[in-house]
């Protein structure tokens, strides 16, 4: 597997009316989306906007209703599931939840997508795992199981395990929650170090706005089942418009709704006659 | 009106649930072939819902044993045939009670734990991860767990048998007297290996095929929050245990 690719195109992913439905709930409205190579991309927006449902999109977990998703040249729709394997192989995915595997060790969920696919000797296995375990500053973890790793700890494994093959993309959900102040410092280091030593693509989905400003070079703002804005950090912080003005300044009001949908308030405490 | 269409749609349910499963049980048929690379994690599952399992069946089996010996002698003697109990034993265990209690406890025992363990993988993205680093679940999680199942519970059940053939001899010959050539000798001279001993194989071996694809099938399927799993594993039991008694008289009708 080479992390180098045949296609020549700009983007490696390149998303064109994207329409998703989940239940009565629409995700997804005509979502036009690129991810150039070899950049740093984060996707943010208001929780349960659909940043986790495009990664999945992106990844072929989830077929959407209507649109295109290409990624590296492939046109996902087209791909049957052996294709669509060997695809994946080049992509490293850091879960939301770390998605550790349970019954076996750091060092062993580090090691497990080389084992699986490819063919080492033992020794160069464990170099390659206490190499990925050093970047994440957890080699001294390597025997630990999960279930005596924190949070954050378990994240920073996921992240080796998504590395360890020298992925072309490497797609982080939320890869700075739960982090400390220092290892969230590391971890954004690491995600520039990788793409920029690398050559990697990243895409980001996150909501650490000062985090996300150091480590991206462009960030696409999904809101309402669309892209609502779409610019360098610097740009979008500017606020050009409602919907940055009010993620960014974190404002309850504006075009995002805070609260959810319900009856009147004072209806709903009994101080009031509900309306007809 | 309601009460037709809740039950109309409830049977729908159920119609879509066997659907359901006939279409896991094919993805689990094809990915058999490339589960076989993961032969040290079926051997491993093997051990987990087999010799894991051990404790319950002997336990099972020799108290079972214990019973029949006690019941079969006291009724026999009533017809001045005691003489048979071996008999009635062996054949009672290696044609149904081996099989068939052997796959209840094993539904109990390895069905829920594997439902339960796959349930939590999925609700945890475990499943999920394994997908993104280009590893079927299917061929590495669901495949081991079924052919275990199919090669652990024939095992299970012999033991079972052994155990229960054991007791009801302690009852039958050591406590109540009767003689000991006479229980093995009619045993062996009424037991025939291919319509007695070989179907009850068969039988469990099938039996062990429905319990794992029932219990692989609700943890792989199940809703991903801690009430979905404990549901999954209810249905593991419940299902698993209908489906082998149906399939029991089914394999019973066809092959006596």
């Amino acid at each position: 597997m080479s992390a180098i690719s045949t296609s020549h195109t700009d983007e490696l992913v390149r998303i064109r009316g994207l329409r998703t439905q989940l239940g009565s709930k629409v995700i997804f409205d005509g979502v036009d989306l690129d991810i150039p190579r070899g950049r740093v991309t984060a996707i943010m927006g208001p929780s349960g906007t659909g940043k986790t449902t495009l990664l999945r999109h992106i990844t072929g977990q989830l077929v959407p209703d209507a649109g295109e998703i290409v990624v590296d040249g492939h046109d996902l729709s087209k791909l049957d599931r052996n294709a669509l394997f060997d695809l994946r192989e080049r992509i490293g995915y850091l879960f939301q939840n770390s998605a550790l595997l349970t019954d076996f060790s750091v060092f062993e969920n580090v090691a497990f997508p080389l084992r699986q696919h490819a063919r080492l000797p033992e020794e160069l296995v464990r170099n390659v795992v206490l190499m990925k375990l050093q970047a994440v500053g957890l080699r001294g973890a390597a025997e630990l199981m999960p279930a005596e790793l924190s949070g954050g700890m378990a994240r920073r494994v996921a992240l080796a395990r998504a590395i360890v093959r020298d992925p072309t993309l490497l797609i982080y959900d939320e890869p700075f929650v739960g982090l400390d102040p220092i290892a969230l410092n590391q971890v954004v280091k690491l995600i520039r170090v990788l793409n920029e030593t690398l050559g990697l693509t990243s895409i980001v989905v996150a909501h650490e706005l000062s985090a996300v400003s150091r480590v991206s070079d462009e960030i696409y703002l999904l809101a309402a089942g669309r892209v609502a804005a779409h610019g360098t950090p610097q740009e979008l912080v500017r606020g050009a418009t409602d919907w940055t003005r009010q993620f960014f300044g974190g404002e309850a009001d504006g075009p995002v709704p805070f609260h959810y949908p319900a009856r009147d308030y004072a209806a709903d405490l009994g101080f009031a006659q509900v309306r007809p | 009106m309601s009460e037709k269409r809740d039950s109309g749609s409830r049977l729908g349910d159920g119609l879509a649930q066997v659907g359901a499963l006939g279409l896991f049980l094919l993805q689990v048929l094809a990915a058999i072939p490339r589960s076989l690379r993961y032969f040290a994690e079926t051997v491993r599952q093997i051990f987990f819902v087999g010799a894991m399992s051990l404790v319950i069946i002997i336990t099972c089996g020799l108290f079972i044993g214990l019973v029949l010996g006690l019941q079969l002698y006291e009724v026999l003697s009533r017809f001045g045939s005691t003489a048979s109990v071996g008999t009635v034993v062996a054949i009672a265990l290696y044609r149904e009670l081996g099989p068939v209690i052997t796959a209840l406890l094993f539904a109990g025992r390895a069905g829920t734990s594997i439902t339960a363990e796959i349930g939590l993988m999925r609700a945890t993205d475990q499943l999920a991860a394994m997908e993104m680093m280009a590893v079927d679940p299917m061929a590495y999680v669901v495949a081991p767990r079924f052919l275990a199942g199919i090669v652990a519970m024939p095992l299970l059940a012999c033991i079972f048998n052994a155990l229960a053939i054991f007791g009801s001899h302690l009852v039958a010959v050591s406590w109540l007297g009767l003689d000991n050539g006479t229980f093995w000798s009619n045993m062996t001279g009424a037991v025939d290996v291919w319509t007695d001993v070989m179907n009850g194989v068969w039988k469990s071996a099938v039996f062990g095929a429905v319990v794992t694809l029932v219990a692989t099938f609700q943890g792989y399927t199940t809703a991903p929050t801690s009430e979905g799993v404990a549901y999954a594993t209810t249905r593991t039991v419940v299902y698993s245990s209908i489906l082998t008694l149906v399939i029991d008289f089914l394999m019973t009708a066809f092959l006596m």
